[in-house]
């Protein structure tokens, strides 16, 4: 009985000092380092590696999200006789929800995991620790430059699959299952509001881009270098990321609506 | 003025977790002069290196690590950078190139990270570099296209961009063929005399430490067990600094970990 409060009592305390060490690296690399700490050649490169490399899992995953929310639209309000409220449904949706939160959880599997695997491997390489030998600060070098590129690339993510999202509705809706294409474009137009809407999707998403390569880069750092501890930190990563988007999206939606 | 001592270590104590690596630990490195840190497996020699360059730091009160006489162990963060860039390089076991970048752009990366030297003469310099280790000519190569024995190399060669005072090697022999070896050996020690460098030498092989190396330092149980040249230590060193030095499979340092008699083990009188 004691055995098992003390294990729960390290567990606990081995949490919180994660928790402090991860605030740790965060402060010290947004503090230390704007965007371009490391130059911004290199931050050029880590966002072409993050972001550009992702687009086409961002494309095609909303082209598909967005026919599939289409189809369901339209079987649900043709019965109400509302289908010309199609496109609103399908712009708000993306832009308010699966926007951010497909394109947070994506980046999450494609490149939070990527990331980590790549600081993991510096770090069993010794190559953070040659850095360190040089005089050079592994966290400006190599964490800031992922740092910023995650948080700059995933609301244009976002963006990018809210609008792929919307022409895949439309080519459901409009091409396939004959809506008149000015219902669909024109209530979208009279209903989507700028700040509300897509403003508000791309707070959400440049918070989820902060959590989420905060969480990669972390683990990466923090990982055990080995090569099962690489791997544990790879699944931690896209675990933890992505029930932190699922958590802060609830969060961030109440605010923002003012419900709670 | 400069002191003759390059690194001294005073009353230094340090755990890892529980385990005691070292226990009141007095140990000075002279300047200018190679010396081999050696002694059995786990007895904390890259603990060492890795505690003089302030990428380990012993608790506030167990002991000093004074590097040209400033303790590392008390230095703010950016200090101890400073240190490192200006008087420090180390050779890593593994190395530790960046295998995003081929070998001309690995030695070159202090350079461009500390200096603003114009693009030609980092050229020049890391061409000077490459050449005092044999691969100028492998300067558009990448890590994974070169040897052991290569990458150990152009690690020396990006270690000694920014000229130290001090240079770490831990454990540049392990894995290397007998020529990659002797190059290797051949470096350390000509860039010791052409640089002036003090070197320090965390190695098992004894060979090839007595070899090049002014002095050896032989740790054991958290202390210093020997210290002085190959031979003093060869022909006056206690008889556990012999047993290493010979490489005896018993002696001070038995061949059987301890346990019960064998003949009462055998007849299974005792568990």
């Amino acid at each position: 009985m004691i055995n098992r409060i003390a294990a729960i009592g390290r567990y606990g305390t081995a949490s919180i000092q994660s928790i402090g060490r991860a605030g740790q690296l965060l402060l010290n690399s947004l503090l230390w380092g704007g965007p371009g700490s490391a130059g911004f050649s290199d931050l050029i490169k880590q966002i072409y590696s993050v972001g550009v490399r992702s687009l086409s899992i961002i494309v095609v995953a909303g082209f598909f999200v967005g026919m599939v929310l289409a189809l369901q639209g339209y079987n649900i309000l043709v019965k109400f006789g509302s289908v010309s409220a199609l496109g609103t449904m399908v712009s708000l949706t993306l832009l308010r929800e699966l926007g951010p939160v497909m394109a947070a959880l994506l980046f999450a599997g494609r490149a939070g995991s990527a990331l980590t695997a790549e600081i993991g491997l510096m770090k069993a390489t010794e190559q953070l620790s040659a850095m360190e030998m040089m005089g050079v600060d592994p966290l400006k070098r190599v964490v800031t430059p992922r740092l910023w590129a995650g948080i700059i690339s995933v609301p244009l993510l976002a963006l990018l699959f809210s609008t792929v999202g919307i022409w895949g509705g439309a080519f459901v809706s409009v091409d396939l299952l004959g809506l008149y294409d000015g219902a669909y474009w024109g209530n979208m137009q009279n209903t989507v509001i700028f700040y509300d809407d897509v403003i508000q999707g791309l707070i959400k998403a440049s918070v989820f881009g902060l959590v989420v390569t905060w969480i990669a880069v972390y683990q990466g750092y923090d990982s055990v270098p080995t090569s099962e501890g690489i791997g544990k930190a790879t699944t931690q990563t896209v675990v933890i990321s992505s029930l932190a988007v699922l958590g802060l999206d609830f969060v961030l939606t109440a605010v923002m609506l003012g419900s709670i | 003025m400069t002191s003759d001592i390059h690194v001294d270590v005073r009353n230094l104590s340090f755990n890892r977790g529980d385990r005691m690596i070292y226990d009141g630990l007095n140990v000075s490195f002279p300047r200018g002069k190679v010396t081999a840190i050696m002694g059995p497996s786990g007895t904390g020699k890259t603990t060492l290196l890795r505690l003089i360059g302030g990428q380990l730091r012993a608790e506030k009160g167990e002991g000093e690590v004074l590097v040209d006489g400033k303790d590392v162990g008390l230095m703010a963060r950016n200090d101890l950078l400073a240190l490192r860039r200006d008087k420090m390089g180390m050779l890593f076991q593994t190395s530790g190139l960046f295998t995003d970048l081929n070998v001309f752009e690995n030695v070159a990366f202090p350079l461009r990270v500390h200096t603003k030297l114009p693009e030609d003469m980092i050229r020049d310099l890391v061409l000077m570099k490459l050449e005092a280790v044999g691969l100028r000519g492998a300067r558009d190569m990448q890590p994974a296209e070169l040897s052991g024995g290569m990458i150990r190399r152009v690690a020396l060669a990006r270690s000694i961009a920014m000229d130290p005072e001090l240079i770490m090697y831990d454990e540049p022999f392990t894995g290397l063929d007998p020529i990659s070896m002797g190059m290797i050996v051949r470096l350390i020690r000509g860039l010791n005399k052409a640089l002036g460098l003090t070197s320090l030498l965390v190695s098992h092989d004894v060979d090839e430490s007595c070899a090049i190396a002014d002095y050896l330092c032989i740790l054991s149980g958290g202390k210093v067990i020997g210290f002085g040249s190959p031979e003093e230590l060869k022909n006056e060193g206690n008889d556990e600094v012999k047993q290493f030095l010979t490489g005896d499979p018993d002696g001070p340092v038995p061949f059987h970990y301890p346990a019960n008699d064998y003949r009462q083990d055998l007849l299974g009188s005792s568990k």
